[in-house]
């Protein structure tokens, strides 16, 4: 075993190995860069609206209590496909007035149940937002999530 | 300690267990508002808790590798740093960004600014200006410690902590690239977060404990560098594209369910050769080393990661399980117990092992070093355990039951107060650790105390 596998032997597996893995990542992630400009996100388009609302999810840390799509904190609702469940998916207007007051009514300051800050947004921000939570419903995402619960 | 310049990793060492304390602080308040909800939401809300609890154990993490490699690396290369100045300076950017970014998220002075105001994505929430700051102070670090190692002896343990080091700070370019397509953001978002943590760090952490083991053993430099070689292959072969995992259900292409289940399921091997060249190395090792805690920390980092990094990653990593786990209590579980074994008792390690040489003592109070161990350790398990139950729990009725996330999470009130509790048994631990060695001047038990052998 030492006389085969020597530490220059190693070594070089090392190196020459992990470029070889970089090398497929890299031709791969090229693909799925391509899979989702042109296939998974083409469900709506990316339009002005959408952007800023994804800058206002950004600004507000909202990533620190939600998940989106699965990722983020565990603290609250899975966001990625809130406007299914609201069945708000097609609705831009409904959406936008759902999220308005439900975001107007926090904190809710009922004992013991979990508190959503208060965001104070411009109606621009708050259908941005809107706009961009229906843009992230539309993804496809493989399936998940399981059911609508999220 | 044989080099001047080592001194150097002593204000890392410090200030990385001043943000430790704060971390496990940050996670203990934020465990409490899971049992209580209301407390300080008006004050100090979850999002910011939690935003402090992931970015202090990030920079604290990183301050103690820039301290081990600052430590480990002069007497490598043997010969002293380059620039100790250049180290100091690089050390004042980074708590002069620290600070930038706790006060912008407690008081949000600038919101919207491009360049000063908050930047919610996870774990990579600086402000822009502190997100520069920090590519200028990883460019200092390299230029120091590249010139350091080039200009003296070259081992495997400085290559692989190098090529770690080198590796993680240009993928920290990625954190600067926020596309407007949610999918591709999450896509470069794992390009910083995986391979940090999956790929590059684990390069760290294996050289720092390579380091140690040949320190505290006395195996020899040959077999152990040969080792060092075949397991961060064995990392950077299964991380790379173990990265898949992250790619199921952010609208990336379905064949990532078989790279990332297949690869994922070799990010355990990495894992279990570190613990086993642990093992094997002190069982095989001659030397007597008086830093008992030392040792400790290294084969219970090896260990603990293994079953934290490598079981509980596992655990939830095929695709058919992870489409019903993702996002839930048992990412939580796998997360803290991974975070801990691999890489914050790789850093108690080092510490263990440096701090009594650059404050000029013998090793002392191993005594109080080793109970820390035993308590944050326990109290880490026993977080994984409730969280893992819970987890379960939750993945049962709200992806198969399909019931609304808040009722399900009401349901487990009585496993966040157990995880509160364990949380506590971690803090008193961390707090214990900084205790043991900033403070005492003297060893509890007496360093000439004869042990008795049994039968006599």
């Amino acid at each position: 075993m030492s006389e085969i596998l020597t530490k220059s032997r190693a070594r070089n597996i090392f190196y020459g190995g992990s470029l070889f893995f970089v090398a497929i990542f890299g031709v791969l992630s090229f693909h799925s860069h391509r899979y989702v400009v042109n296939t998974s996100t083409a469900g709506m388009p990316l339009t002005d609206e959408v952007v800023l609302g994804k800058h206002v999810w950004e600004r507000h840390s909202c990533i620190n209590c939600h998940t989106l799509h699965g990722e983020g904190a565990y603290f609250a609702p899975e966001l990625g496909n809130v406007m299914t469940r609201w069945g708000t998916l097609d609705d831009p207007e409904t959406a936008y007035e759902i999220l308005d007051s439900w975001m107007a009514s926090q904190p809710s300051g009922v004992e013991g149940r979990r508190q959503m800050p208060y965001f104070e947004l411009t109606e621009e921000e708050m259908r941005g937002l809107a706009e961009f939570l229906r843009w992230a419903d539309q993804t496809d995402t493989q399936g998940w999530p399981p059911n609508d619960a999220g | 300690m044989k080099y001047q310049s080592q001194k150097v990793a002593y204000a890392y060492f410090l200030v990385a267990m001043a943000l430790f304390a704060i971390q496990v602080l940050g996670g203990l308040l934020a465990g409490w508002i899971y049992v209580s909800p209301n407390f300080l939401s008006e004050l100090l809300p979850f999002n910011i808790v939690r935003m402090l609890h992931t970015n202090a154990l990030v920079v604290w993490l990183l301050l103690g590798f820039f301290g081990a490699a600052f430590y480990l690396i002069p007497e490598e290369s043997e010969r002293e740093i380059y620039s100790v100045k250049l180290a100091y300076l690089q050390l004042l950017i980074l708590v002069v960004g620290t600070l930038g970014a706790v006060l912008t998220y407690l008081f949000n002075p600038f919101p919207g600014n491009w360049l000063l105001g908050m930047q919610g994505r996870e774990f990579i929430e600086q402000p822009m200006w502190v997100k520069l700051g920090i590519l200028v102070a990883a460019l200092l670090f390299l230029f120091n410690i590249s010139m350091t190692v080039l200009a003296g002896r070259k081992t495997a343990i400085t290559n692989v902590l190098l090529t770690g080091l080198w590796l993680l700070s240009l993928l920290w370019l990625f954190a600067m690239v926020n596309p407007d397509n949610l999918s591709l953001d999450k896509m470069y978002w794992w390009f910083v977060i995986h391979l940090w943590v999956e790929a590059t760090w684990e390069l760290v952490m294996a050289s720092i404990l390579a380091f140690l083991l040949l320190k505290l053993t006395g195996v020899d430099r040959e077999i152990v560098e040969k080792w060092l070689y075949v397991i961060v292959a064995t990392a950077l072969f299964s991380g790379i594209l173990g990265t898949g995992h992250h790619f199921y259900w952010i609208g990336l292409p379905g064949y990532w369910q078989w790279i990332g289940s297949i690869f994922s399921t070799l990010e355990v091997i990495p894992f279990f050769l570190m613990m086993s060249f642990a093992f094997v190395m002190v069982w095989k090792g001659r030397r007597n080393h008086p830093n008992k805690a030392a040792l400790l920390w290294s084969l219970g980092a090896s260990t603990v990661a293994f079953f934290g990094a490598g079981v509980w990653g596992f655990l939830h990593t095929l695709h058919g399980v992870n489409f019903y786990s993702h996002g839930t209590q048992i990412t939580a579980a796998h997360g803290h117990l991974a975070f801990y074994g691999a890489y914050v008792a790789t850093n108690l390690a080092v510490m263990s092992y440096a701090l009594p040489h650059l404050r000029g003592r013998d090793p002392y109070n191993q005594v109080l070093n080793m109970s820390s161990f035993w308590l944050m350790t326990g109290g880490m398990a026993f977080m994984t355990f409730v969280l893992t139950f819970a987890g379960t729990i939750q993945t049962h009725m709200q992806r198969v039951l399909g019931e609304g996330f808040m009722d399900v999470q009401e349901g487990l009130s009585l496993f966040y107060l157990m995880r509160f509790g364990s949380g506590l048994a971690v803090v008193i631990g961390a707090l214990l650790f900084i205790y043991s060695m900033m403070i005492p001047r003297r060893e509890l038990v007496a360093r000439d105390a004869k042990i008795i052998p049994a039968g006599e």
